[in-house]
């Protein structure tokens, strides 16, 4: 293959080394206006009186709250339960509740700190065990925006049949998504012209369908536009969803453009967090180390209001049981309600959490089975042929026990266990330990989610001879521009430097689906791949492309073709491949359409004076089908290893009634290039029949394994088992001085 | 119950005028509550008096002088990226965290949102703007290209001047070096590991090896 499988230079790599590229905040326009929102302050209440105080010419100010809506005051997404701005009821502390707009940012800020807001109070719920009490009701009938039940075999029958039994429970924490370009939307709207935003944003047409409801305008007057966008991780996914109305809401009144950028103290208090869990287990097992049944009781925090939960639970309790063959589990799934902002999707969306439970569940079972961490893995590993969870088949030949065999050889994971072993007792604070976990994650939208969203891809022929794509997946570092430039090349047979992409901007793209899921490549490039085929068809029957054609050929004959016909633009549309079958009542059948799988190794260091954890080495080695391009490929791998090290060590989101107040870069803290040791990245690849090229997804899998196999770590070189994260010095030490205690 | 909006309030002394303190102390200048400035009788003859409406300073950007009129509370990254259009450089925190901002001024790295536009006058500022000579990238650019340092790009402006500035003072650095360069740069896409790959390679092509 000529592109497939290259290193081509990144396509929007000069711009963004030169500073060339343009973010939403180097976007101005004449005559705009800033904005600002004013929050509650409150976790839960009833607004009774906004009082303005003097000293601020109010005035010049243009100000909005849910009385200037034109349409609907809520933002749609799933359910219809989140206000743009408050109508009274106050359902966490960041809640918006009137919008500013003035030409002077400095003054905006002053009359930001001018308004008091009265607030009758309510009893709030603060956390995951408030809310499944029912201490107050603060969302529904009963405070659960979703349960799912799954369940494979009879788990009932299976506890008296067992050798051991053995349970746990585990924590995860808030974790923030901390792309280092802050949210933020430029908006021109009018009643004539309708609603245009410019945005830092993931997915174009969710904006697009949420201002539609808000303003009760047809789809043709509403643009949304990408701008280079400076990280999304899930940050951007749905939340933009929510500003892009605010700037639009006040550029409608005042009839001016409206810039809304938050400043990061206000985009780590306001914007949404991967979501908190709390899950139980209660494993069966034989004597042999036979996974016999699991029970699992999964809850995620989703704090005010419903947004993506029900989503991210889902992923989340498919991922529950692991890439483990067992005959009886079941999973009881639920995600409640709080009175905090809204969690919601963050890279892994759901599976990082249950992934960690599982995993160090596992830890804790070869322990009381006095078998090896690596070897209770293997005894378990699903096999092609074998049922999932769901009752999926495996299809694919999967390679767990190889991925386990290269990883332990890559760590020379035996050697430095006993090395460590030794070195450990000789030395009094420095405490040496080596950990794994193994994992899969499937790719693309769960169950039926692929074939509801029909997602559509454009390609086009420019009058330069060149090929332009069309579709409103985002570039956001993840490389989409490079891959599908890759992938069209390749199919179309012509240099990579004909392919262009188009700006994602819903007036001139199709909607191939939210950028999301790890589904990009593997969902989207797939139609990127067929586009190219029908391109190519169509330049054939025309007589103006030859059955071998050296590129300039091609070009000539792109233009030859648009002299004749004056267009040649086609579209393809996602059909699920029939195999793939899913019952969303019944929550069985086939979870996603592929899985990557993956073993990674942590090696870690403590220092039991400072109580602080290093990550020394770490290896992650997947199978992620055909690799498009394995520089770009590293780097998401790499990219995510080092923000699974700031999940399971560094990043904890301190909450003071429902608010976090540790909204700073100073004090959230996350690695820096200074915390990140060697990482080691390996692919296999088994292409993917369904996939362009054979690829899978590969995103988010690298969140899955990074903090299971740290925590693994740690137990390993202490002999802590530490059931939650982060694992930050404060964590360990108290853990470590109650073991003390205990003993 | 009635609640201040407190948001971006931070313990009275807001950032701003903490810098403003700061910044206009080490000029030798007070600032009076009143929105008056007073120079000190500190014998320094460059003292300047700012009115309240600002003061015409000279930058010099990229080995090009601008004149412009400067408020005492603009930092050197607002004036670059909303008077001077120098839009490369970014801002991910506004606080002297994340290094988005960096520029480099007089030979040093310089969080340009810790700096008053009034206190970098006179000095040599270095923004990304400026590498590129003649078309030419420069090497750590093009290293960062070469070896996919990059990926969003939001810290990558920030991220080669520590670098550019790191080779500019020490031609061969090794990995340590270059992490200790790049410590401040906070990167969420995680291109650590590429960056000081690019580093170290560029360090390479420097020398012509
Ligand atoms: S913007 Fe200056 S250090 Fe973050
Ligand atoms: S490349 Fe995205 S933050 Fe560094």
């Amino acid at each position: 293959m000529r592109w497939i499988g290259k290193d081509v230079p990144r396509k929007e790599g000069k711009d963004k080394v030169t500073g060339a590229s343009r973010y939403i905040d180097d976007i101005t326009f004449p005559d705009m206006l800033y904005g600002v929102t004013v929050r509650s302050e409150t976790s839960r209440g009833i607004l009774q009186r906004t009082v303005f105080e003097e000293g601020i010419p109010w005035e010049e100010f243009t100000q909005v709250t849910c009385k200037d809506i034109p349409g609907n005051n809520y933002v749609a997404l799933i359910e219809t339960d989140q206000p743009y701005l408050a109508d009274g009821k106050i359902n966490h502390p960041l809640e918006a509740v009137l919008l500013l707009a003035h030409p002077d940012k400095y003054l905006l800020q002053e009359a930001r700190r001018k308004v008091s807001l009265e607030v009758d109070p309510l009893p709030p719920v603060y956390d995951i065990e408030e809310s499944l009490n029912q201490k107050e009701i603060v969302w529904g009938k009963d405070n659960v925006f979703k349960e799912y039940l799954l369940e494979k075999g009879d788990i009932d029958q299976v506890w008296e049949k067992a050798d051991h039994i053995i349970e746990g429970e585990y924590k995860t924490g808030a974790q923030e998504q901390l792309y280092i370009e802050t949210n933020g939307i430029v908006a021109v709207a009018n009643p004539e012209e309708g609603v245009t935003v410019w945005g830092s944003l993931q997915c174009p047409y969710y904006v697009h369908k949420a201002l539609m409801a808000l303003f009760d305008l047809p789809a043709d007057k509403i643009r949304v536009i990408q701008t280079t966008t400076g990280g999304g991780f899930g940050g951007k996914e749905e939340y933009p969803s929510m500003i892009a109305g605010h700037a639009a809401l006040l550029a409608w009144k005042s009839g001016k453009p409206v810039k809304l950028i938050y400043d990061r103290l206000e985009d780590l208090a306001a914007t949404t967090k991967r979501h908190p869990s709390l899950t139980r287990h209660k494993m069966a097992l034989s004597s042999e180390g036979k996974i016999l049944g699991m029970e699992i009781d999964f809850v995620l925090d989703g704090g005010a209001y419903a947004t993506l939960s029900s989503v991210v639970l889902s992923r989340g309790t498919i991922h529950a049981a692991g890439p483990y063959l067992c005959e009886n589990v079941r999973v009881r799934a639920r995600v409640v309600a709080t009175n905090t902002p809204p969690h919601g999707a963050f890279r892994g969306f759901g599976a990082p959490q249950s992934i960690f439970a599982l995993e160090r569940h596992l830890d804790k079972a070869a322990l009381q089975l006095n078998l090896s961490k690596e070897e209770l893995r293997r005894r378990n590993f699903i096999q092609e042929g074998q049922l999932t969870a769901t009752g999926q088949v495996i299809n694919e030949k999967v390679s767990l026990a190889d991925l386990m065999t290269k990883a332990m050889e890559k760590s020379d994971f035996q050697k430095k266990k006993e090395q460590f072993h030794s070195e450990n007792k000789k030395n009094k604070y420095i405490k040496r330990g080596i950990g794994l976990s193994s994992f899969f994650h499937g790719a693309g939208f769960t169950g039926s989610g692929e074939a509801y969203l029909e997602s559509m891809l454009g390609m086009e022929a420019t009058k330069e001879g060149k090929i332009r794509i069309l579709s409103a997946s985002t570039e956001i570092g993840q490389g989409t521009n490079t891959i599908f430039s890759q992938i069209a090349a390749e199919a179309l047979g012509i240099e990579y430097d004909l392919i262009e992409i188009s700006v994602p901007d819903t007036a001139l793209v199709p909607n191939s689906g939210p950028t999301v899921a790890s589904r990009t490549c593997m969902i989207v490039g797939k139609l990127v791949e067929s586009a190219a085929i029908q391109v190519k068809e169509i330049l054939r029957q025309s007589g103006f492309l030859a059955s071998t054609y050296s590129s300039s050929e091609f070009s000539k004959a792109c233009q030859s073709y648009l002299d004749k016909f004056s267009q040649l633009r086609v579209f393809s549309k996602y059909k699920q491949p029939t195999n793939i079958k899913w019952d969303d009542q019944t929550y069985r059948g086939d979870a996603y359409g592929a899985y990557a799988w993956a073993v990674y190794v942590a090696e870690i260091k403590i220092d039991l004076r400072t109580y602080e954890t290093t990550v020394e080495d770490f290896v992650a080695l997947q199978e992620v089908g055909k690799v498009i391009h394995p520089t770009l490929a590293a780097g998401q791998i790499e990219g995510g290893v080092a923000q699974g090290i700031g999940y399971g060590l560094y990043e904890k989101v301190v909450w003071d009634k429902g608010q976090m107040i540790n909204n700073q870069m100073t004090n959230y803290i996350m690695p820096t290039s200074a915390d990140i040791g060697k990482i080691r990245v390996f692919f296999e690849e088994a292409p993917y029949a369904h996939g362009p090229a054979g690829a899978k997804g590969i995103g988010e899998l690298p969140l899955d394994g990074v903090a299971p196999a740290i925590s693994s770590a740690i137990e390993n070189a202490i002999g802590l088992d530490i059931p939650e994260i982060p694992v930050t010095p404060e964590t360990l030490h108290e853990y470590w001085v109650s073991r003390k205690v205990n003993s | 119950m009635t609640k201040k909006n407190q948001l971006t309030k931070e313990s009275g002394l807001s950032r701003r005028s903490f810098l403003k303190g700061v910044g206009l102390t080490s000029a030798g200048l007070a600032v009076t509550s009143g929105g008056e400035i007073f120079a000190e009788a500190s014998g320094d003859a460059s003292v300047k008096i700012i009115s309240p409406g600002g003061a015409t300073i000279t930058l010099e950007v990229n080995g090009k002088k601008h004149q412009l009129k400067v408020e005492p509370r603009e930092t050197l990254v607002e004036v670059l990226r909303d008077r001077l259009h120098l839009t490369g450089t970014k801002i991910g925190c506004d606080r002297g965290a994340c290094g988005a901002c960096t520029v480099i001024v007089d030979g040093k790295n310089v969080t340009s949102c810790l700096m008053l536009a009034i206190d970098a006058e006179g000095k040599s500022i270095e923004t990304i703007e400026g590498l590129e000579k003649e078309g030419e990238l420069h090497p750590v650019q093009k290293s960062f290209i070469e070896y996919d340092a990059l990926q969003c790009g939001f810290c990558t402006p920030g991220m080669i001047m520590s670098s550019k500035n790191l080779l500019d003072h020490n031609p061969s650095p090794n990995l340590a070096d270059v992490k200790h360069a790049v410590r401040g740069n906070l990167c969420r896409c995680g291109t650590y590991p590429k960056v000081f790959q690019a580093v170290l390679a560029a360090s390479k092509q420097n020398k012509g090896e």
